[in-house]
């Protein structure tokens, strides 16, 4: 199917079924249940979830199959989302033009950025593309505020012209990002027994773009391109003796690469028109490195798995306060539940830091290949030795 | 709960019966009149605060006030500022008999979380109103969501004047002075105590809120005679200021101005005084350092530093007036120790924003913009207040302060030196640091 | 002139803790060949040391002072210290007057002992493991790290002043025959950089002229061999990662006063540092040192009103811009050796 063997069809199958259901599958508690601090399944996160799910993809597409490690991957998701954010001001509301828009120039920002950084390797590489992604947040945040807005960040004002739109509303309000007409951030609400259930336009576009983004991959994967990749991953060296130049390859990977980026920045601001620089700060690019390698470099599900995990814990975890503690044990005898409320307020609200950088240590001692391991493992037990990888999606996202 | 599948769209209703449900409705249609109107017997407020990063301690001082705030609301505690606020319709009950909940989120002090936070409020938890934050890059982006989604925005501790100026909006609010209000006051006391005659050297934070600091400081001393030396752009992420220090000694400035704020002003401070600047004298006179935003909670991190240095600040603890000792008793009765200048704006944002719910007799955003707007009070510590229409500023006094030479415990570190009343501090709408935006109109969502 | 030795001594002066940083941390890459995102958060706990035992110090017994009201209007609690109880109010200041200097040998042992309890405990099972998972592990642990001190300590900065008698400044010019007043510079910088002087020579000399040290620099050279002569490297490599454990954490005690400490300060300098060992070259520590003073000098000369009146915002970029012309000019960094870190 679509050029895929059995497997990876399959494994893009059960993506598929997780994005169209996600708004249940991340729902799975009553909305006025005490456990409904757990669900996730409201549009905001799970626009994140697929965004930075595509951002990690692409990532995966260098650092996985190059091992070129970039730590300034954030710049291009930064510029995607100026460029998209001034197409928004300059053009129209329409997604199409802003998402292209940034596409392209994270993609000529990449080629530029890449051409030079790729001149180096190992830790060397990772430095120069640090270095330039710190420029560009810097600068951003200072210096070139005509263009970035600075500190507050790019957004949409009343006064800008979109030629092909319009200014503003006939209310006098600032008109909403759309795809011809269809407005990204309208939700439909499906009220079922106790639960709540909300569909988003806009997820559900930056989720079908997450399929195709992720079915692009699984091909480059498979690809011979993808093999030359993984060659240059395992001996760089005694491929330049065969007389080989293997850096249209990987540049082509890195500007690949910063592609998604871009189309991740495009899409963030689709969602929410605004662009800050703090998307370009090197803790950004940190970020997309350790969503990678905590779901599992080098797997085609492992980057989703690490970006839908880091950003649950960023949204969720932050902010379970000490009232929503005290509500959940107030059945037990006081004593008790005053000792259980203060071990446990160290791991959540302000404290969901230290529960991620612990379980950073754990995943990464215990699950040498990352989250994807993990769902390997759990596959083993149960028995079921073939279509591991198959498990694994399913296994670990409704955790999610 | 009725168990037959009901979709808004069609059927244009909430199936969400009196079952105490806060129904998430961001920017849908239909239902109802606006966003996340309050069904059952509670209402949600949303308190979006740094709880990590460098104002992570400033956010859980905010946080205390909130949970004070609300405390205070559903009639528990010994009532605050409730006793002394002028308007009295506000009766311990909630607001307009709902119970008044919370949820609570970390903004990072980054633009993009505290966006993620306060939209994870408005489309899951149901936040009818969002309030905090502690810098104004985030006051700014919070505020133009709430402005999208149709929800009232109380802003926290921001001081830039973009917040009520370029880019102020019709759903956000601001109780904090601004850094225009900041030069006007401070301007007289420092000619007053180092003369007319004097020669300035600035060090700006390199973003928006030090740019508009710097601004409006140059412009307020400048108009008394002052001169400006120079004005140098120092990074936000800069930890030793020495190298923008030494420069100071080279020209002949006699006070030095530093438009930083946080970890920033602590460490820039902490280095002037140890190259010695305190002690020089230039031009016959003794060279001066001026902090025109003042932190309590920051200045603890510089220490003796602080000692005799001028600055403003939006309320102090030890202000003896009936509200702000009601104030501070409730909360060092609670917690042990005073509370902020982020606290006490905090607090009185919650206040202000059920007070005009129960005022307009509805949780509508424009509704409640409209009681806002305009609104007179007195009693929040401040003294008379104006919540202005035009530009969704409070009007109030100023305090200009100075560092205690000799502090009673590690919470007495500053003096007020003179309250600016309000007339002095008051400006035109269309003021030209304030020009370029507008407010828009009110969005209720929905 | 002046303005230009003024610079100088600053970037000297930010050079020295760059220095301190990136030899503790190329150290640890060198000869255990492990990439430790977790080296600014042992200097950050460094700097802790030093509030911790000022505040240690500062453990007051409470009277109450009926005359006075605090500001509930309740009588103050009047705070004394233990230590002005027990030795008398002079002598007493005078020990928390010098608590910074006293955490130099508190901190020592401290250091060490959490640099033996990582590596044992925690990065001696990744040598096998790709640098990726180094990374995340370690990354993980500077949060933690992180996370705990700002538990214990709040998130703002926290005042740890000098000894009085070194917390002003003192005209080092007239010392050099310039005219006097012209170059004013704080004694405890100077002491700074002094003390990383030392500290920087002493680890040269330790590897340079020590049996151990041989040992280890073969090792840095080619584990395998050495290992297979039937050192016991592992051991060594332990007592490596302490002492650089306890090289990052004296230059955060040391850097306690210059800028008051607080819990992400570590965070600050972690990237920087990177850049600066990077830059330096891989496996070289004279490399290091020297890149971490070219680059604390050129930052501050970047931050001079004549230089960013013609390049805005140069002083924001100084660090990177020459950071990408020496790897594209020197492949290896200023003095790298080749093959390490390169794929």
């Amino acid at each position: 199917m679509l050029g895929l063997n059995k497997k990876d069809a399959t494994l893009l199958g059960v993506v598929a079924v997780l994005v169209i259901f996600a708004p249940f599958i991340l729902n799975p508690f009553p909305a006025d249940s005490a456990m409904a601090q757990f669900n996730a399944g409201y549009p905001d996160l799970m626009q994140r979830f697929v965004i930075f799910g595509i951002f990690a993809v692409g990532f995966n597409l260098l650092f996985g199959l190059t091992g070129y490690l970039s730590f300034g991957h954030a710049a291009f998701l930064g510029v995607g989302s100026y460029s998209a954010v001034w197409m928004f001001k300059l053009l129209s509301m329409n997604v199409i033009p802003a998402i292209l828009l940034s596409m392209v120039i994270a993609g000529l920002f990449a080629l530029l950025i890449g051409f030079i950084s790729l001149r180096r390797t190992g830790i060397y590489f990772s430095i120069l593309t640090l270095a330039f992604a710190e420029m560009s947040f810097r600068l951003a945040y200072s210096v070139l505020t005509p263009i970035t807005n600075g500190e507050t960040g790019l957004q949409l004002t009343l006064e800008d012209p979109r030629i092909l739109g319009q200014t503003a509303t006939e209310n006098g309000g600032i008109p909403v990002t759309n795809l011809f007409g269809l407005e990204m951030r309208s939700t439909e609400v499906l009220n079922l027994g106790g639960w709540t259930f909300q569909f988003n336009n806009g997820y559900y576009m930056a989720g079908a773009l997450l399929l195709v983004a992720f079915y692009i991959s699984i091909r480059i994967f498979r690809s011979p391109f993808g093999m030359m990749l993984r060659a240059v991953k395992s001996n760089q060296q005694r491929m330049n003796y065969t007389g080989l130049n293997t850096k249209p390859y990987t540049l082509a990977a890195f500007v690949i690469s910063g592609m998604y980026a871009g189309l991740a920045g495009g899409l963030m601001a689709s969602m929410d028109p605004l662009a800050g620089a703090e998307r370009m700060q090197w803790t950004a690019s940190g970020e997309v490195v350790l969503m990678t390698i905590l779901g599992g470099a080098g797997t085609l599900i492992g980057p989703v798995l690490g970006a839908g995990f880091i950003k649950y814990f960023e949204n969720i975890f932050s902010k379970i306060n000490e009232a929503v503690l005290h509500s959940w044990f107030h059945a037990l005898p006081d004593g008790l539940e005053n000792a259980i409320v203060w071990v446990l307020e160290h791991f959540v609200g302000s404290g969901w830091h230290l529960t991620l950088g612990l379980l950073f240590m754990l995943v990464v001692t215990f699950l040498p290949g990352g989250l994807v391991e993990g769902g390997q493992r759990l596959g083993r037990l149960f028995g079921r030795k073939k279509d591991a990888e198959e498990k694994t999606a399913t296994q670990s996202t409704p955790a999610e | 709960m009725t168990n037959k599948l009901t979709r808004r769209g069609l059927l244009k209703t909430g199936a969400v019966g009196g079952a105490g449900l806060a129904l998430p409705t961001i920017f849908t249609t239909g239902a109802h009149a606006f966003t996340n109107e309050p069904s059952g017997g509670t209402v949600t407020l949303g308190f979006n605060v740094p709880q990590s990063g460098p104002y992570a301690d400033e956010g859980a001082d905010e946080l205390r006030a909130y949970m004070l705030a609300v405390e205070h609301l559903n009639g528990e505690g010994d009532g605050g500022m409730l006793n002394t606020f002028s308007s009295k319709v506000l009766e311990g009950n909630g607001i307009l008999g709902k119970k008044v909940e919370y949820v609570t989120g970390d903004t990072q002090t980054k633009s993009d979380a505290a966006r993620a936070s306060a939209k994870s409020m408005i489309e899951k938890d149901g936040a009818i109103m969002i309030t905090g934050g502690s810098s104004s890059g985030v006051a700014v982006a919070v505020q133009s969501l709430c402005q999208e989604a149709g929800v009232i925005f109380m802003a926290g501790l921001t001081h830039s004047n973009d917040t009520t100026g370029k880019d102020k909006k019709a759903n956000g609010f601001r109780h904090f002075f601004n850094a225009y209000m900041s030069g006007a006051a401070l301007a007289p006391v420092l000619a007053k105590t180092y003369g007319t005659d004097r020669k300035a050297y600035h060090l700006t934070a390199d973003y928006t809120w030090g740019w508009t600091q710097e601004e409006s400081i140059v412009a307020a001393t400048e108009a008394l005679g002052w001169e400006t030396v120079q004005t140098v752009k120092t990074p936000l992420s800069a930890t030793d200021f020495s190298s923008y220090i030494t420069p100071v000694l080279q020209t002949d400035a006699d006070v030095l101005i530093l438009n930083h704020y946080g970890g920033n002003m602590v460490n820039s401070l902490t280095n002037a005084v140890q190259f010695g600047l305190r002690e020089k004298v230039v031009n016959g006179k003794n060279f001066e350092i001026v902090v025109p935003l003042f932190s309590r909670l920051m200045a603890r991190g510089a220490g003796e530093n602080v000692k005799g240095i001028l600055g403003s600040t939006n309320w102090h603890w030890s202000l003896q007036d009936e509200g702000s000792q009601a104030f501070v008793k409730s909360f060092g009765t609670k917690y042990g120790f005073p509370p902020s200048q982020a606290a006490h704006t905090c607090y009185v944002q919650t206040l202000l924003y059920a007070d005009a719910v129960a005022r307009a007799g509805s949780f509508n955003p424009c509704a409640v913009g409209e009681a806002l707007e305009g609104f007179e009070f007195d009693g929040m510590g401040n003294g008379p207040t104006l919540y202005r229409a035009e530009d969704h500023q409070c009007f109030k006094d100023v305090l200009v302060v100075r560092g205690k030479e000799n502090p009673t415990s590690e919470f007495d570190l500053l003096e007020v030196v003179e309250v600016t009343p309000v007339g002095q501090v008051t400006y035109a709408p269309d003021h030209p640091m304030f020009a370029g935006g507008a407010l828009g109109s009110c969005n209720p969502g929905a | 002139m002046d303005a230009i030795i003024l610079q100088i001594l600053n970037g000297l002066d930010k050079g020295s803790a760059y220095a301190l940083i990136a030899l503790g941390l190329t150290l640890i890459f060198g000869t255990l060949g492990v990439v430790n995102f977790a080296h600014g958060a042992l200097f950050m706990i460094g700097a802790f040391c030093a509030v911790t035992l000022n505040k240690l110090l500062n453990l007051s017994v409470e009277t109450v002072d009926p005359t006075r009201t605090d500001f509930l209007g309740n009588p103050l609690k009047v705070k004394t210290p233990y230590v002005e109880t027990w030795f008398g109010p002079e002598f007493g200041h005078a020990i928390i007057d010098w608590s910074v200097p006293l955490a130099i040998l508190f901190s020592i042992p401290i250091m060490i002992a959490i640099g033996f309890i990582m590596e044992r405990g925690l990065i001696k099972h990744f040598y096998r493991r790709p640098h990726a998972d180094q990374i995340l592990v370690t990354f993980g642990l500077a949060i933690v790290l992180q996370e705990l001190i700002k538990h214990y300590y709040g998130a703002n900065p926290i005042q740890t002043p000098a000894p009085g008698a070194f917390r002003g400044s003192f005209d080092f010019g007239a010392m050099l025959g310039f005219d006097p007043n012209t170059i004013i510079y704080p004694y405890w910088r100077m002491i700074y950089f002094a003390f990383a002087a030392v500290i920087i020579g002493g680890v040269f000399a330790f590897l340079q002229f020590t049996t151990f040290g041989m040992v280890v620099r073969a090792g840095m050279a080619d584990r395998e061999t050495v290992g297979l002569l039937g050192i016991n490297i592992d051991k060594r490599f332990t007592i490596m990662f302490g002492l650089a454990a306890a090289v990052a954490g004296l230059a955060g005690v040391m850097y306690a006063p210059i800028n008051s400490p607080n819990y992400h300060m570590g965070m600050d300098f972690l990237v920087l540092s990177f850049v600066v060992v990077v830059v330096g070259g891989m496996g070289s520590l004279p490399g290091a040192v020297a890149a971490g003073f070219l680059l604390g000098i050129l930052e501050s000369f970047a931050s001079m009103n004549e230089i960013k009146s013609i390049l805005p915002g140069i002083d924001q970029i100084i660090i990177y811009v020459a950071a990408i012309i020496i790897l594209l000019t020197r492949p290896r960094g200023l003095l790298g050796r080749k093959g390490v870190m390169e794929d």
